[in-house]
């Protein structure tokens, strides 16, 4: 099955005063994909992502957007896509029925389109009750759903979405991944988003990306890159003669590493959930008793921390961007 | 839903959105207009009632026991300021302060607007960037032009001595002078905040420019009379010709020679300053 390739990023680059927040970045997204962009904070995500949504200027390299050139076809990019930015960008002095129908007529839609379109995105996102009231009254999740209609008002081919479920509570991340679930399936729109929560990538994206310190480190389906981390873990704690055992289950198919630690023993294999019997019929054959036994499957943390390293970031923010992000969380949590 | 995709063409897409949208913030918060209204009322009322400088002439020269020639103080007075009283002078000047004052919070409202994410999101929708500038200075000018006639009523009421040939043609001008003035300041204001994310420093400059532009002009006091080197000031100050224009139309024996100066200066400034803004945008007005 070939792809038809909807975002296209060759080399891309951008430096802020001799700061290189993105360091020249290739990858494709197909179409009709959910495409996941992760990374630590002040990887290069949002930096991505206002580049391929024309708000930035690269540096260098090339990218291009449904075919356009994001630099010099800007304003066709700009029409074929929907961004739904960090921030909460709704008109707070606004009911959510006229943030929708001005965005509408910022996209160009005639009135009585726009009109007909905010009815049904307000139903969509389920903000019908409160469509006449003023954003300022609306909480975190309604107002992250109130940004999902403003985004979609055109319809757009591909949908950016930077952090969509940041700062919101477990149920209303529910219903956002219900969304761009139903946009996938029911309107085929490509969906490029960049998150912090793993379980949400490992949930709902075809493909990842991992980003760290601007350079892309990872790419792939999230199956795929927790396979290349070299499958399950097996912990086993057994008594006895340690050499034999390491020698009995290293001869075991599919045992790719064996490491010992007191009497606890990590095996690293493929197919876990087969192999596992074959060790503890091989071990009890030759008489060790097994005391303990654990086998885990890598999630997507293990698969990002072996990319981005475990340090904690010594991160470096200014005072705008920190009132920005904690204006932001207030109103997540109002 | 059908997806609607489609080139955009038109140059000033968008622009009756983007100004409707700071228009309705303002007409649903009747509040925020009476205050802006208010203010400069209670400048003409007070400052330009207190200040009967009539009365130096009528009632303190007396006291010295001065002979006065007949009609001493009103020759004075139309030599000065080219009206019988202070308060018509100064109330037909604070006309130029409203706008003065309204276009300075344009060029808050686009460090809001930064601040809250909202033009993060109308740049990357298909609107042209000077557009959102030229947006900004509409409303800006709908707005003042509404408060500066309700400020004119207001001084008709308290007491304005119009010219005895004024029409309606002249308080057309006076609108159009008011409108040109405003576009030009609104512009500069915007230019100044196009990159700033700090409200505060706005702020300060706003605070900064805003008295300067109201003492080295003629609003409250002739320029002729002033010291050489503030004359110098008030002669390049836009505020300057507006009021000189608003004067010639409303309160003084036309001149038109005048006036047509006032003008030709006031459009140079404003086309200079618009057409600036609006290059400006297009390199620096991004994340």
């Amino acid at each position: 099955m070939s792809k038809k390739k909807i975002v296209q990023a060759e080399e891309l680059t951008k430096i802020f005063n001799k700061f290189t927040a993105v360091d020249h970045i290739t990858f494709d997204v197909f179409e009709g994909e959910i495409f996941g962009f992760l990374g630590p904070n002040g990887a290069g995500k949002t930096t991505t992502i206002n580049m391929l949504t024309t708000i930035l200027k690269p540096t260098e390299g090339k990218a291009t957007v449904c075919g356009y050139d994001i630099v010099k076809e800007a304003s066709m990019v700009r029409s074929l896509i929907g961004v739904v930015p960090q921030e909460y960008t709704a008109d707070e002095d606004l009911t959510g029925y006229e943030n929708v129908i001005l965005c509408a007529s910022l996209y160009g839609l005639p009135r009585d389109l726009a009109k007909k379109r905010a009815i049904e995105l307000l139903e969509l996102v389920g903000l019908t009750k409160f469509k006449d009231k003023k954003v300022e009254t609306y909480s975190g999740g309604m107002r992250r759903r109130l940004e999902l209609a403003c985004g979609l008002v055109n319809m757009p081919k591909v949908l950016f979405l930077d952090e969509p479920t940041l700062g919101l509570d477990v149920q209303s991340r529910k219903i956002i991944w219900q969304y761009i679930r139903l946009l996938k399936e029911e309107y085929g729109m490509t969906i490029f988003m960049t998150t912090h929560y793993l379980d949400e990538a490992d949930n709902l994206c075809d493909r990842i990306a991992i980003i760290d310190n601007g350079k892309l480190v990872a790419i792939g389906s999230p199956n795929i890159l927790k396979e290349n981390l070299g499958g399950d873990i097996l912990i086993l704690d057994i008594e006895g003669d340690s050499d034999t055992i390491i020698e009995l289950i290293s001869k075991v198919e599919n045992v790719k590493e064996v490491e010992k630690y007191g009497n606890e023993y990590r095996i690293k294999v493929t197919y876990g959930e087969i192999v596992t019997p074959k060790i503890i019929d091989i071990l009890r054959k030759n008489g060790y008793t097994i005391t303990k036994l654990f086998l885990t499957k890598p999630t997507l943390d293990d698969v990002y921390l072996e990319y981005t390293g475990k340090k904690l970031r010594e991160e470096e923010g200014s005072k705008e961007d920190f009132f920005t992000f904690r204006m932001m969380l207030r109103r997540a949590k109002s | 839903m059908t997806r609607y995709i489609r080139e955009i063409k038109n140059p000033f897409h968008g622009l009756w959105s983007l100004t409707h949208r700071e228009l309705k913030k303002w007409y649903k918060a009747p509040i925020v207009l009476f205050i802006s209204v208010v203010q400069p009322i209670i400048w003409i009322g007070l400052f330009g009632k207190a200040m009967n400088i009539n009365a130096i002439f009528t009632s303190t020269m007396t006291t010295l026991n001065q002979k006065l020639p007949p009609n001493f103080a009103e020759q004075i007075m139309s030599k000065t300021f080219g009206t019988l009283d202070y308060f018509s002078f100064m109330a037909v000047g604070m006309l130029s302060f409203v706008i003065l004052f309204s276009a300075m919070f344009s060029g808050m409202s686009i460090v809001w607007d930064r601040r809250l994410g909202f033009l993060n999101k109308v740049l990357s929708t298909p609107v042209a960037r000077g557009v959102i500038i030229v947006s900004k200075i509409f409303s800006a000018t709908i707005r003042s032009l509404i408060q500066a006639g309700i400020v004119l009523l207001a001084a008709l009421l308290l007491g304005l001595h119009l010219h005895q040939n004024i029409t309606f043609l002249k308080i057309l001008g006076v609108f159009l002078v008011l409108l040109l003035l405003c576009v030009g300041l609104a512009s500069m204001f915007l230019m100044i905040a196009i990159r700033s994310t700090r409200w505060e420093t706005q702020m300060a400059v706003v605070n900064l420019l805003n008295l300067p532009l109201l003492f080295a002009s003629n609003v409250l006091f002739p320029v002729k009379l002033m010291p050489s080197w503030l004359q110098t000031v008030a002669k390049v100050n836009p505020i300057t010709y507006a009021t000189d224009a608003i004067r010639q139309l409303l309160i003084y024996e036309t001149n038109f020679s005048q006036l047509t100066f006032d003008l030709i200066y006031l459009t140079a400034f404003t086309t200079v300053l618009v057409i600036t803004g609006i290059i400006l945008s297009w390199k620096y007005l991004n994340k």
